[in-house]
C-alpha cells in the first residue's frame, strides 16, 4: 500500500485532524495534529489493511527558526512490508505530545530519549525520565539553544572548541 | 548518581512472620559480562530477581549534535564509533541516507566492496557476540577459538582499509579504496577454513547439555512481544518472525546475491528464548560466508566511488533509510536544510529496543540469567549510548 | 610416622623426653616438611600448569617469560601478590574478614596429615583416615561463608551464600560414594585401604565390581563440587559476581584462598587414587627402602597429578551449572546413584566376600573399552579438523 492510499484511509477516518501531508518527498509523510496521535496511532496498528504494527524510529527535530518541535514516527509494517512517516509538531516553548506507549512498546525509551535530550513531555508516559543524561542534569542538549553549564560537579566545562 | 529514580521500597517478601527484605544489586559499570559500560539495579528476592532496571547513559558522546558540527563528509568517521564491533554497516548506513538525501549513485564495483568489508565485518560481530555468550556462560575454550578466527578477519579487513576496528572505509558515494591485488584468494583461503569451524563449535559447545540447559526456555519472547518492542536482526529472527532488512528492504547489490534467512525454530526449547537467538547468529555466519563467495565471483570492474562536491550539500529536506547491521536494523535519519551540515542525525540502533526489554523479560529469572540474557540479546553500550 | 620415630626412640636419640611429647614433635616437625616443601610447590606448580595447559586448549601459549617455558611463572605471581597492598574495607568486618582466608588453608592443610605418599611416608595413618579428610575439608565451607558475609558486599555474600549450599550439599553424595570402599575393606584407614589394594589393575577398586565403578564416577564429580570447581565454580563465578566471595580479597589473603583451591584439587586426586585406584602400589621390583620409598611416591604422585590435570581439563571446557540446576543434580541425581551403589556394593560384598576376579578383569577390560572409544573419538576429531594443515593448531605443548 502506498503513501497516498494510506493518506486517503486516514483522511476519512480522521478529517481535520489530519493536518497536512507531502507525498512527493523522498519518505512520503503525513501530519497529524498532537492531540489525534494516540488515536492515528492506534487506529494504524489496529487496522487489518494497514497493520502497521511496530514503530521503526520517533526522533525529535528543533526547528528553532520555526518555533516547533517536531516528533518523526517512523511506521513499518511486517505483514503488509510497507511503511509511513507520520509528523507532529509541537510549540518550542512548551512542547507536550501524548504518549504512543500504549500502542508499541518501542516508544517508552524512544520517548524518554527525546524528553532527556530536546525536554518534550509526553503526556501519560509510564516512566518520564532521563535516560542518556545523568539524573541531576540540567538542560536539554539537543537544542539549538542550548549553552554547556559552566560546570557540573566540580568538572570545569569551558575549553576551546577545536571544531569551528 | 546512586539510586536517585531507581524508587527502592524495600518490599517485605515471604510469608507473615519470617520478615525477609528485597536485596538491591547494583551490577554495576564496572562488570566483567555485562557488555560494555551498562549498568543494572536488580532487586533480588535470593537469586530469583524481581526486575533488573537498566541504566544506561555511561557511553554517550553526543554523536548525534556532533554531526551538525562537523558536516556530511567529516562525520563518516564518526560512525565507526556508534558500533565499533560492526563499524562498517554504520558507515554504509551513514554513506546511503546521505546518497538518498542527495540522490546520488554508487557505482557498481563500489557497491560490492560495501557488501564484502559488510558482510566480513558481520561474521567478525557474529564471532565477538557467540564467544563473549559463550564465556559469560562459563566455557573458556570457544571464546578464543572465536578471537583466533576474528583476527583473521582483521588482518583481511587492515589489508582492505588499514585499521582493525574502525575503518572508516566507505565514503559518501560509495568506497575510499578499491580491494588490494590478490584479495579474492585471501577472503575465499580464509573462507575454506572458517566454516567447517563452526561445525567445531556445534561439537565443542552448542548442544553440550549444560549449556543448551542453561539457555533453553529462558528469556522467551513471543513474535507479537518481539515486534511490538521494536527488536530487530537476529533477536527478532530467534523468534520466529522471518524478516531481514537485505531480503525485505533490499539496499545495495544483495538483490542479486542468493541467501537464506536464518530463523529460530525453537529446536532445544521454545521459539524465542536465548538459544534460539545464539543458533541465528552461528548460521548466520555461514550465510555472511556463502555471500562473500558470491561477491567475489561477480564483482564488476569499475570506478568504487561516484563523483561527490566537496562542500556536500543536500537539497533540504529528510530521509530515512534502514541497514541491516550485525545487530539488527539499525535506522539513519537525517534532516538536512540546505547547508553542507546535516540539521539533525538521528540513529536508531538494535541494541538501543534490545536494552528497553531487558526489564520486561528479566522478572522472575534468576541472576545468572540476566547474565545469558545480555549476552544473547548481544547488547553493545556503545550502540545503546551513541 | 610413627614407626620411624619408634626406629630413632629406640636408638636413643632423645633420652627423657616422654614418647608422646617425641611423637607430637616429631609429627609437626613432618607437617611443617610436607606442607612447606610438598603442599606449597605442588599448588604454586598447579596454578603454572592450569594456564598452561588452559592456553594450550585455547589455541595460544600461555607464559612462557619468566624461567625457562615459563616455569618460574607461580613464584613471580606469589611474590607480586605479596607484594600488594593490603586492603580491608572500611565497613567489612575486619576481624572475620582477616580470619577466613587462615580458616580455609587450615582446613585444607589439615587433611594433609593422612594423606599417604607412600607405604611408610604418611604423617600419621589414623585410624579414620578417610572420614577424618571429609570432616576437615567442611571446615572451608566455613571460612568461605565468613568471606562473603565480612566483605560487606552484596556480590560475595552471594556468593559465600552458594558456595555454602553447594559444599555442604555435595557432601552427601562424596560421602556416600566412599562407603562402598569402607563396605570392601572394613577399615576407614588410608593405608588400610591401600594394602587392599594391589599394584595391578585388576586389584584396584575400580574395577572391582561395577558399583564401585560408578561409585568413583560420582565420587570424581562430587569432590569436584567440593573444590569449587568449574562446572560448579558458582562462588566464583567470574562473569556473573565478579570475583564471587574473594571480590574484596587482595595480596596475601588472595592468594590464600586460591592455594586452598589448588591445593584442594590435589586432595581430591589423592583422595580418588587411594579409595579406588590402588595408591601407592608398585610390582614388587626392588626391595631396597629408599628406592621402594621413592618409586612408591612417584607413583601415587602421578597417579594423583593425572586427575588434578583432568580437574583442568574439564575446567577448560565446560559451561558453567546454574544455582538450581547444581541443587538437582546433587540432589535428584547422585544421592539416589550413591545410595544404589551402596545396596548393590553390600549385595555384592555378601555373595563373593572375597571378590570376583572374573568380573574384575572384565571390568578392566570395560575400562579400557572406554578408554579406547575415547582415543578414536579425539583422533576421528583431530582428522576432521584437518590439524595438520592448519599451521596454528600447534600440538607440541612447548611453544
Amino acid at each position: 500500500m502506498d503513501a497516498a492510499v494510506i493518506h486517503e484511509c486516514l483522511k476519512a477516518r480522521f478529517e481535520a485532524r489530519v493536518v497536512d501531508c507531502d507525498l512527493k518527498a523522498k519518505d512520503p509523510f503525513i501530519v497529524i495534529e498532537p492531540t489525534a496521535i494516540v488515536d492515528v496511532c492506534r487506529f494504524l496498528r489496529d487496522e487489518p489493511d494497514l497493520r502497521f504494527d511496530s514503530l521503526s524510529n520517533q526522533s525529535g527535530v528543533d526547528y528553532k527558526a520555526k518555533g516547533i518541535i517536531q516528533i518523526v514516527y517512523h511506521l513499518y509494517s511486517y505483514p503488509h512490508r510497507h511503511k509511513i512517516v507520520l509528523k507532529v509538531d509541537a510549540p518550542r516553548d512548551d512542547p507536550k505530545v501524548p504518549t504512543v506507549e500504549g500502542v508499541w512498546k518501542a516508544a517508552n525509551w524512544l520517548e524518554r530519549e527525546i524528553y532527556d535530550l530536546l525536554g518534550v513531555t509526553f503526556e501519560g508516559h509510564s516512566d518520564l525520565r532521563r535516560l542518556l543524561m545523568p539524573e541531576d542534569w540540567i538542560g536539554h542538549p539537543l537544542r539549538k539553544d542550548f549553552v554547556e553549564p559552566e560546570e557540573y560537579h566540580g568538572i570545569n566545562t569551558r575549553r576551546e572548541s577545536p571544531l569551528r | 548518581m546512586g539510586l536517585e529514580g531507581f524508587e527502592v521500597e524495600v518490599q517485605q517478601v515471604g510469608k507473615p512472620g519470617l520478615e525477609t527484605e528485597e536485596m538491591t544489586l547494583n551490577m554495576g559499570p564496572q562488570h566483567p559480562s555485562t557488555h560494555g559500560v551498562l549498568r543494572f539495579v536488580i532487586k533480588a528476592d535470593g537469586e530469583v530477581m524481581r526486575e533488573a532496571i537498566p541504566d544506561v547513559g555511561y557511553l554517550h558522546r553526543s554523536i548525534e549534535k556532533i554531526s551538525e558540527k562537523v558536516g556530511y563528509h567529516g562525520f563518516m568517521p564518526y560512525t565507526d564509533r556508534v558500533d565499533y564491533v560492526a563499524a562498517m554497516f554504520c558507515n554504509q548506513g551513514w554513506g546511503m541516507v546521505c546518497e538518498k538525501l542527495g540522490g546520488i549513485e554508487v557505482p557498481k564495483r563500489g557497491e560490492y566492496c560495501r557488501v564484502i568489508a559488510a558482510e566480513l565485518n558481520r561474521i567478525s560481530s557474529h564471532l565477538i557476540a557467540v564467544g563473549c555468550m559463550i564465556l559469560d556462560i562459563g566455557a573458556m575454550t570457544p571464546f578464543f577459538h572465536a578471537f583466533r578466527e576474528r583476527e583473521k578477519i582483521n588482518d583481511l579487513l587492515e589489508e582492505l582499509c588499514g585499521a582493525r576496528l574502525t575503518y572508516n572505509y566507505m565514503r559518501i558515494g560509495g568506497v575510499a579504496w578499491d580491494l588490494p591485488p590478490n584479495y579474492a584468494e585471501k577472503v575465499l583461503a580464509f573462507l575454506d577454513q572458517f566454516e567447517p569451524l563452526l561445525d567445531e563449535y556445534n561439537d565443542l559447545i552448542t548442544y553440550n547439555k549444560i549449556y543448551v540447559e542453561r539457555l533453553a526456555n529462558v528469556a522467551v519472547v513471543p513474535a507479537e512481544v518481539a515486534i511490538n518492542y521494536n527488536l530487530v536482526g537476529p533477536n527478532l529472527r530467534g523468534s520466529g518472525v522471518q524478516y531481514d532488512v537485505r531480503r525485505d528492504e533490499p539496499y545495495s547489490v544483495y538483490p542479486e546475491l542468493e541467501f537464506d534467512i536464518p530463523v529460530g525454530k525453537g529446536e532445544v526449547g521454545t521459539v524465542g528464548d536465548c538459544f534460539d537467538r545464539y543458533i541465528v547468529r552461528m548460521r548466520e555466519m555461514k550465510e555472511s560466508a556463502r555471500i562473500l563467495r558470491q561477491c567475489m565471483k561477480q564483482i564488476p570492474d569499475g570506478p568504487v566511488i561516484a563523483k561527490v562536491p566537496r562542500k556536500f550539500k543536500p537539497p533540504a529536506g529528510d530521509a530515512y533509510v534502514r541497514v541491516e547491521s550485525a545487530r539488527g536494523d539499525m535506522g539513519w535519519y537525517v534532516v538536512s536544510d540546505g547547508s553542507e551540515f546535516p540539521y539533525r542525525t538521528k540513529i536508531r540502533t538494535g541494541s538501543f529496543s534490545a536494552m528497553s526489554i531487558i526489564d520486561w523479560m528479566s522478572r522472575g529469572l534468576m541472576i545468572a540469567d540476566l547474565v545469558a540474557v545480555i549476552s544473547s540479546l548481544d547488547v553493545i553500550a556503545p550502540e545503546v549510548d551513541r | 610416622m610413627q614407626g620411624f620415630l619408634d626406629s630413632l626412640i629406640a636408638q636413643g636419640y632423645f633420652p627423657g623426653i616422654p614418647r608422646n611429647l617425641v611423637y607430637a614433635g616429631g609429627m609437626l616437625v613432618f607437617t611443617v616438611i610436607v606442607v612447606v616443601v610438598f603442599v606449597f610447590l605442588v599448588a604454586g606448580v598447579t596454578t603454572f600448569v592450569e594456564r598452561r595447559v588452559w592456553a594450550r586448549m585455547q589455541s595460544r601459549i600461555g607464559p612462557n617469560r619468566v624461567g625457562p617455558q615459563g616455569m618460574l611463572q607461580w613464584l613471580a605471581d606469589a611474590i607480586k601478590l605479596f607484594l600488594k597492598e593490603d586492603l580491608v574495607p572500611a565497613q567489612a568486618d575486619a576481624r572475620l574478614f582477616r580470619l577466613a582466608p587462615y580458616i580455609v588453608v587450615l582446613g585444607f592443610l589439615t587433611a594433609f596429615i593422612v594423606i599417604p605418599f607412600g607405604s611408610r611416608l604418611i604423617i600419621a595413618d589414623l585410624n579414620v583416615g578417610i572420614v577424618f579428610i571429609t570432616a576437615v575439608t567442611s571446615l572451608v565451607v566455613v571460612g568461605i561463608l565468613m568471606a562473603g558475609w565480612s566483605s560487606n558486599n552484596k556480590w560475595s555474600l552471594i556468593g559465600g551464600i552458594r558456595a555454602a549450599a553447594q559444599i555442604v550439599s555435595y557432601e552427601i553424595p562424596t560421602g556416600l560414594s566412599i562407603m562402598p570402599i569402607v563396605l570392601l575393606t572394613g577399615t576407614l584407614s588410608m593405608q588400610g585401604i591401600i594394602s587392599q589394594q594391589g599394584w595391578a589393575p585388576h586389584t584396584w577398586f575400580v574395577f572391582n565390581n561395577p558399583f564401585t565403578f560408578a561409585a568413583f564416577f560420582i565420587f570424581f564429580t562430587s569432590a569436584l563440587a567440593e573444590g569449587n570447581r568449574t562446572p560448579f565454580d558458582l562462588p566464583e563465578a567470574d562473569t556473573e559476581l565478579v570475583a564471587g566471595f574473594v571480590t574484596e580479597y587482595t595480596g596475601v589473603r588472595y592468594l590464600m584462598f586460591f592455594l586452598a583451591e589448588w591445593g584442594n584439587l590435589y586432595i581430591i586426586g589423592a583422595v580418588v587414587t587411594t579409595l579406588f585406584l590402588g595408591g601407592w602400589q608398585i610390582p614388587p621390583v626392588t626391595s631396597g627402602p629408599v628406592l621402594r620409598a621413592v618409586l612408591e611416591f612417584l607413583t601415587f604422585f602421578v597417579k594423583s597429578y593425572f586427575w588434578v590435570l583432568v580437574a583442568m581439563w574439564i575446567r577448560a571446557t565446560l559451561p558453567r551449572v546454574r544455582v538450581d540446576q547444581l541443587m538437582s543434580v546433587c540432589w535428584k541425581y547422585l544421592v539416589p546413584f550413591a545410595f544404589a551403589n551402596i545396596l548393590g556394593t553390600a549385595v555384592w560384598v555378601v555373595l563373593w566376600p572375597a571378590g570376583n576376579v572374573i568380573v574384575q578383569y572384565l571390568m578392566v577390560l570395560a575400562g579400557l573399552a572406554l578408554a579406547w572409544y575415547f582415543f578414536r573419538r579425539v583422533a576421528f576429531h583431530l582428522r576432521r579438523a584437518r590439524v595438520r594443515e592448519r599451521g596454528e593448531l600447534y600440538l607440541s605443548p612447548l611453544a
